[in-house]
């Protein structure tokens, strides 16, 4: 685990680029840096491997300090992965990825074994790569080769500066998805800095928005389309995209429709009987023509059980007309809600089930992008 | 026609004393190209890596540069007397600013992405000098050294005014006895092995180059 405690950053002309930062980056999980240009994301990712230090706080890896770690060290423990992709040209494809384990003097055998394995990992024929220089590959491909190189010595901590944001748009949705694919198996505490809103909602775990040098909001791409904190996070998101994450499924289609009814003229006895078998407290009451006249509760029904539905209903209880937007419908705090259409009553909305019905929404909305 | 005839058989008849003179001019500028990069490469490294430095080695390599040939070597012949040595240590200086500038300017022009990749991957600073920064300055280099040979050869020519051998001195005793072919025996192989050293140390820069392309 990342921890950074009460990190400022001040530069020697007296620029503060970062103010009072306090994170933790989650273990094993995809944690993405975002925010304008000059926001200080990627200081804050590049005082992990000490390529800036921080002017006080502090860093703890592990629980470790890691003012008290040599950098050398520190970096050759963490995988680095750059937009300008930053292979060495002079070397071939086996050395680019070999490089971290060479400079920790493996065993040669050792090493070819994983750069085979890393190269398998990303679809690129070991025979054929290995020996080929940089330049001779595609874009995509060098900046495969580059996140390969920073797996290279199974570091846990990996360090992402919008890493593929130099690609054309079909590489980049490519290595994306790689990424995430990926993560699934090697599982390691990714710190990713991206300008780029969509590629955050897409691979991000934990969405970090910065701005000046502060952290403005930080969550799941969930919690930050549904809930923005502020007109800059709502600005940075986009409109298109809140109304795409907010765009709820309507309400007619969450209605359950077969939810239990009581006649007016029942009697109540019938209704306690009703509810007992929907194990419900509150039932929608209509007339012989299927109008919504009210609902009445449990409570109120087993204190008048000689009296009709009718006579019985709770006012308080009201209803949504079908048209109604699901995002108010939501700010209510019943568990089931009736719903009419045009005073007929339609069905009965679920709480839980439209939370649940949300996240699946938006699940999809997110696989599909 | 036949002064060219003429000159052949001259150079025929006199062919194991060009040969000598010829081997004397190659090893001069050898020597001197070498000694060059001893002291050259690790100068432009320096200047590379402190840039408060760079300034004064950079212009003092090229004060001498732009010293006289003549006056040049008058000067060594005070402190070093005649002969070989002599001419090796003035050619030495002549070459030192295409190398060492070459040097400098080789280590800037790296992709800067290359040298954070470099650093953020856990090299130290040497580390990152021998394996990434120094190899990929080479084609600057071989460009330099390139210069340095021929302006080496061309310098040589004037030895024997100092004392040294090489083809300067066929060209030289043909300035004095007025002889025409002498002169062409002297200055053909001269502007031949300017010529050579250009040719086949481009072929190498252009490798070098590709590779790294």
């Amino acid at each position: 685990m990342i921890q950074l405690k009460n990190i400022n950053k001040i530069y020697d002309d007296g620029f503060q680029a970062l103010k009072d930062i306090s994170l933790t980056f989650e273990e094993g999980k995809i944690n993405v840096l975002i925010g304008p240009s000059g926001c200080g994301k990627t200081t804050t990712m590049k005082l992990l491997n000490r390529l800036t230090e921080h002017t006080d706080g502090e860093i703890l890896i592990d629980e470790k300090n890691i003012k008290d770690m040599n950098p050398i060290e520190l970096r050759r423990q963490m995988g680095y992965v750059i937009q300008s992709i930053g292979l060495f040209p002079h070397m071939t494809i086996y050395d680019n990825v070999a490089a971290v384990p060479k400079l920790l003097k493996w065993d040669k055998q050792k090493i070819n074994q994983k750069v085979d394995e890393l190269l398998n990992m990303v679809d690129l024929d070991p025979k054929t790569y290995k020996k080929r220089y940089p330049s001779e590959l595609s874009g995509g491909q060098q900046q495969r080769i580059g996140v390969i190189r920073a797996l290279a010595a199974e570091p846990s901590t990996i360090l992402m500066d919008e890493p593929f944001s130099a690609l054309d748009p079909i590489s980049r949705e490519q290595l994306q998805d790689e990424l995430v694919h990926l993560q699934k198996s090697i599982n390691k505490t990714i710190i990713f800095v991206t300008h780029d809103m969509d590629e955050a909602i897409k691979i991000a775990d934990q969405i970090i928005l910065m701005k000046d040098g502060e952290v403005v909001q930080q969550g799941s791409p969930n919690d930050i389309l549904l809930n923005p904190v502020n007109d800059f996070v709502k600005e940075f998101i986009g409109s298109e995209r809140l109304e795409q994450a907010q765009g709820l499924p309507s309400l007619r289609s969450i209605v359950d429709t077969t939810y239990p009814r009581a006649v007016c003229t029942d009697p109540v006895s019938d209704t306690i009987e009703l509810m007992k078998q929907h194990q419900t407290d509150c039932l929608p009451v209509v007339d012989e023509k299927e109008n919504y006249i009210g609902s009445v509760n449990l409570y109120h029904a087993l204190s008048n059980q000689q009296k009709t539905a009718k006579e019985i209903i709770d006012d308080s209880i009201y209803s949504y007309d079908e048209t109604t937007k699901t995002e108010e419908v939501l700010h209510d705090s019943r568990l089931v809600i009736p719903v009419t259409s045009n005073k007929r009553f339609l069905g009965m909305v679920d709480q839980e089930k439209l939370l649940r019905s949300l996240h699946e929404n938006f699940e999809n909305k997110r696989g599909g992008q | 026609m036949n002064f060219i005839m003429e000159l052949g058989q001259y150079m025929i008849d006199n062919s194991s004393n060009l040969l000598a003179l010829g081997i004397e001019h190659v090893l001069m500028v050898l020597y001197a190209i070498g000694l060059s990069l001893v002291v050259g490469i690790p100068l432009g490294i320096i200047a590379a890596k402190f840039e408060r430095v760079a300034p004064i080695i950079l212009s003092l390599t090229n004060i001498l540069q732009l010293i006289p040939s003549l006056a040049m070597l008058a000067i060594l012949l005070i402190y070093l007397g005649l002969g070989f040595q002599t001419m090796v240590v003035g050619l030495f200086f002549y070459s030192l600013l295409p190398i060492v500038r070459n040097t400098y300017v080789g280590l800037k022009e790296v992709d800067p992405g290359v040298l954070e990749a470099g650093k953020g991957i856990g090299m130290t600073p040497i580390q990152l000098l021998m394996k990434v920064q120094f190899p990929l300055s080479i084609p600057f280099l071989m460009a330099g050294l390139r210069v340095a040979s021929v302006i080496a050869v061309a310098v040589a020519c004037i030895g024997p005014y100092i004392g040294a051998g090489g083809f300067g001195k066929e060209i030289i005793s043909g300035i004095s006895l007025q002889s025409e072919i002498k002169i062409y025996a002297g200055a053909i192989p001269a502007a031949a092995l300017a010529v050579i050293a250009d040719v086949i140390l481009g072929k190498i820069e252009k490798k070098t180059k590709n590779r790294i392309a």
